[in-house]
């Protein structure tokens, strides 16, 4: 596949003057919108994840008329809820040197200099709001004895600024959210659209005013219009089938925006969390992770020996390799996620791998009893520990736990500019589904702080300014009908094809090659082969999936081969992107730039910009540059040896 | 293994619905129960059958949409566990296993096993939830919360709405999902201004939708995956009449 390049984006539409006064200005230049006539302003808001279900709450509070939509039975689903470790905020309540500039460096830093300065500050500043916006909504952190908030230290920080309610954060902070929802749900703000899936875009005179949605129960395909439309539809993980995303989460609100004009940024940046539950078989539907936190007490090894079978109670203590303690004496077994995930497939392919497949390295807790007692790991661990044996049968306190990396976090997403605007005006993107804040590599505990930041108090003050503007007339007729008309042949071509495979054994397909070749290692030759065969595997898909029953009612198969075709589209892009950028940083990791110790090697020379991708109908995606200047973080290589 | 599926199929609210067997082979202990029916399913759709439809996203027992009453049982017999951690190593080869939706009035079948649950969304609605816009709040350390209370509101804050207690209930009853909404919010500082008037209309919407009385019965506690006790329905039925 060919690209272009086009002109590059000249102005993210930061502020300019100093960084901690950007937020501020911004919020004053604002124009705002006077209460009598948010009650006549539309706003539409796709997902209820932390970014939705906070955006659509605050929206709602603010007086505006909010729409809300969302795949599953109730807004409490979103896969925010499935968030288990905690989440960052600039507070330094332990007074141990932390402050919303150290976030904002520890957070540019992480990203690998690949994230713009002024969006991080930000984050780092309304991190604090954040926290003081969950504990009043009843979100219950854990605490101390006195009372006040318990916090600990999470991956890329040496100051202990994470909050956490046990191992549930995101469910309690998703909750919370989800409560301020429905409590503008009653109050009749908010109308709410449950199992409705938004297929398209409804753009008018170059605005985004609507979405064309199916009703997954009736099957009705329904236009919704509106002044502005804000998409939380999250990340794109399951592009690769297997990932620890929730089933249903799919590319298709983003991706139908991205056709009709939105540009996609960095989606080759990709996140793969060292510490999953290996793949047990055929069947394996997705993975599940175990929190990095693991990594404080366990000892990371696979045998020194290729092929060794035994049992690892029978591999005597010199037949081992503690391989992440050997390369990086100095941060041991908790190296940043990118570094021991690619540590742990470089021993598996050396054929030194464990378990089925030798697709696994062991975790190992045996040290940890003997010098804690298996009480005290019990204390630190138990429900991690319980839910390992609940999946592999296996018991950790006497095996040691087999793990392997899987795909966690997309950094890459639709780009928008400081305001979350896309390039389509009117639509905004927030959360995972926006390529803002992480750069290449997202550290732990900040993808909540991002999705609230962006909800509860960035978005609302943007959305106002640009609606300030209003109004923006009619919406055009022809507009809404030709994109009813794109989402019916779309499902119609899906039921007519008739073939022998169903969509998940073509998902299965896609999401083999595109770990095989665009995981977590990705070279030229692997690129060109997946740019090769992902064409001629959509087009078999396009002749031979077989989506049984018809578009009306409740069809599961129909919903997910509608999800499949959008994500060989969006397979594409990422390996036009990965091989465009010969460069390696954060999670992307191109095996020919690489230092001589084999660690990733950025080329800030060339790349340090934002690759922002036009779609087109014809000749290739267009790639359009937004330069990153680092003012205040000063770029630096990565090293944790 | 092999095993013989008696599953449940319902066109929609208006069909009767019937059981209908299926064998399945090749079944692999390490499956989850729903990988088992996603094996079935590919199946069925390249024969030119109907897929049986149901609600799964997380798959990892926190997102609280997956549920089917399994042999009798909701979420199956496993303790404390969700149907999509419920994992084939527990079932024996050659066994029958049934598989049916939560039964309930207030939890109309869609098709086959997915149910509707916008009931517990409603009683949500009804006062699930502290009165704070955003931008309002207070520092966060303004307001000291106990340890044990803390640590009490997040054990009834685990709860994920899967239905599962009015499942098992014999009467039906939504008690245990609305007490521990009403526990978690009743137990803190912030949630005590509206404590009354959230136990009242969380009640009320409770009964308005249908759902049947308490009778201490414990069949909720017993099947649910996140093991909210059973005393948070005595703390519900004290602020209830108190408020009242």
């Amino acid at each position: 596949m060919h690209y272009t390049v086009g002109d590059p984006i000249k102005d993210a539409k930061a502020p300019e003057g100093p960084i901690e006064d950007r937020w501020d200005k911004r919020r004053f230049s604002a124009k705002l919108v006077n209460p009598a006539n948010k009650r006549k302003l539309t706003v539409i808001v796709v997902g209820t994840g932390l970014a939705g279900g906070s955006a659509a709450a605050t929206l709602g509070e603010l007086g505006y008329k909010v729409k809300s939509f969302c795949y599953q039975d109730s807004p409490r689903r979103a896969h925010s809820i499935a968030a288990q470790g905690g989440i960052n905020a600039a507070k330094n309540y332990r007074g141990d040197g932390d402050s919303i500039y150290r976030l904002f460096y520890d957070t540019v830093k992480g990203g690998d200099f690949r994230a713009r300065e002024s969006n991080v500050y930000r984050l780092a500043q309304v991190s604090v709001n954040i926290i003081d916006q969950a504990v009043a909504q009843g979100v219950p952190f854990a605490r101390e004895y006195g009372g006040l908030l318990d916090t600990r230290s999470f991956g890329g920080a040496q100051v202990s600024r994470t909050f956490y309610a046990r191992g549930q954060t995101g469910q309690q902070l998703l909750l919370g959210a989800y409560q301020a929802l429905e409590r503008q749900i009653a109050a009749g703000t908010v109308e709410m659209h449950t199992r409705h899936e938004m297929l398209d875009l409804v753009i008018s005179d170059g605005r985004a005013r609507g979405v064309i949605v199916r009703d997954m129960v009736t099957g009705e395909i329904e236009t919704h219009l509106a002044d502005a439309v804000v998409l939380a539809s999250g990340g794109y993980g399951n592009v690769f089938f297997l990932s620890t995303n929730a089933k249903g989460c799919n590319t298709t609100a983003i991706w139908r925006a991205h056709r009709r004009g939105a540009y996609f940024g960095n989606p080759c940046y990709t996140q793969i969390h060292p510490t999953c539950i290996p793949v047990s078989g055929e069947y394996q539907s997705k993975l599940t992770l175990m929190s990095e936190s693991l990594r404080n007490d366990g000892r990371v090894w696979v045998p020194l020996r290729k092929g060794d079978e035994r049992p690892p109670a029978e591999i005597p203590e010199d037949e081992r390799d503690y391989y992440l303690e050997r390369i990086y004496p100095a941060f041991g077994n908790l190296v940043p996620r990118d570094i021991a995930s690619r540590a742990a497939k470089n021993v598996c392919d050396e054929g030194r791998g464990v378990g089925p497949g030798g697709l696994g390295v062991y975790l190992d807790f045996a040290d940890a009893i003997r010098r804690l007692g298996q009480h005290a790991v019990e204390q630190k661990y138990g429900n991690l520990f319980e839910m390992y044996e609940r999946i592999t049968g296996e018991n950790p306190y006497n095996v040691p736990m087999r793990i392997y990396p899987a795909v966690h976090y997309t950094m890459g997403g639709l780009w928008v500019d400081y305001d979350l605007q896309s390039t389509i005006p009117g639509l905004f993107v927030i959360g995972e589904a926006n390529f803002s804040d992480h750069g290449a590599n997202r550290l732990g505990a900040s993808a909540l702080m991002q999705g609230l930041a962006d909800g509860y108090f960035v978005l609302p003050t943007t959305v106002g300014d640009y609606l300030a503007a209003g109004p923006f007339g009619e919406v055009d007729a022809e507009a809404v009908d030709e994109a009813v008309g794109q989402v019916r042949s779309k499902i119609d071509r899906l039921l007519a094809v008739n073939g022998d495979r169903t969509a998940d054994s073509f998902h299965r397909e896609l999401g083999k090659l595109m770990w095989d070749y665009c995981g977590m290692e990705r070279t030229e030759e692997s690129l060109r082969k997946a740019l090769e065969r992902i064409p001629e595997l959509r087009k078999e898909f396009w002749e031979n999936v077989k989506v049984p029953g018809d578009g009306e009612g409740l069809n599961q198969a129909l919903e997910r081969a509608g999800r499949v075709a959008d994500f060989f589209d969006l397979a594409e892009l990422m390996c036009v992107d990965a091989l465009h950028r010969t460069e390696s940083c954060g999670g992307h990791f191109r095996a020919e730039s690489q230092d001589a110790d084999g660690e990733a090697l950025r080329d800030d020379e060339n790349f340090a910009y934002v690759a922002a991708w036009e779609f087109q109908e014809e000749g290739g995606p267009v790639l359009h540059r937004e330069d990153l200047n680092y003012e205040y973080v000063k770029m630096t290589q990565r090293s944790y040896k | 293994m092999k095993l013989t599926l008696e599953v449940w199929r319902q066109n929609g609210p208006a069909d009767r619905g019937r059981m209908v067997t299926y064998q399945v082979e090749d079944v692999s202990p390490d499956m989850s129960f729903l990988e088992m029916l996603d094996v079935l399913n590919e199946r069925l759709i390249l024969n030119g059958e109907e897929p049986i439809a149901f609600d799964h996203d997380c798959r990892e027992g926190i997102c609280g949409m997956c549920g089917m009453v399994i042999n009798g049982v909701a979420h199956g017999e496993q303790r404390a566990t969700t149907t999509c951690q419920l994992h084939m190593r527990h079932f024996e080869d050659g066994e029958t296993v049934t598989i049916e939706p939560w039964r309930a009035a207030p939890f109309p079948v869609v098709k086959d096993l997915v149910v509707d649950r916008s009931a517990f969304d409603r009683i949500i609605q009804a006062g699930g939830f502290i009165s704070v816009p955003a931008g309002s709040a207070p520092d966060a350390h303004a307001v000291p919360v106990r340890k044990d209370d803390a640590d009490a509101a997040f054990d009834a804050a685990t709860c994920i709405g899967c239905g599962a207690c009015v499942a098992a209930c014999p009467n039906g009853s939504a008690s245990l999902f609305t007490a521990a909404k009403i526990t978690h919010l009743g137990l803190l500082p912030q949630g005590q201004p509206e404590r009354d008037a959230r136990a009242k209309a969380m009640v009320e919407q409770m009964d308005v939708e249908g759902f049947g009385g308490c009778t201490n019965t414990g069949e909720c506690t017993a099947v649910c995956p996140k093991g909210i006790p059973l005393d948070t329905i005595a703390r519900m039925n004290r602020d209830y009449l108190k408020a009242r």
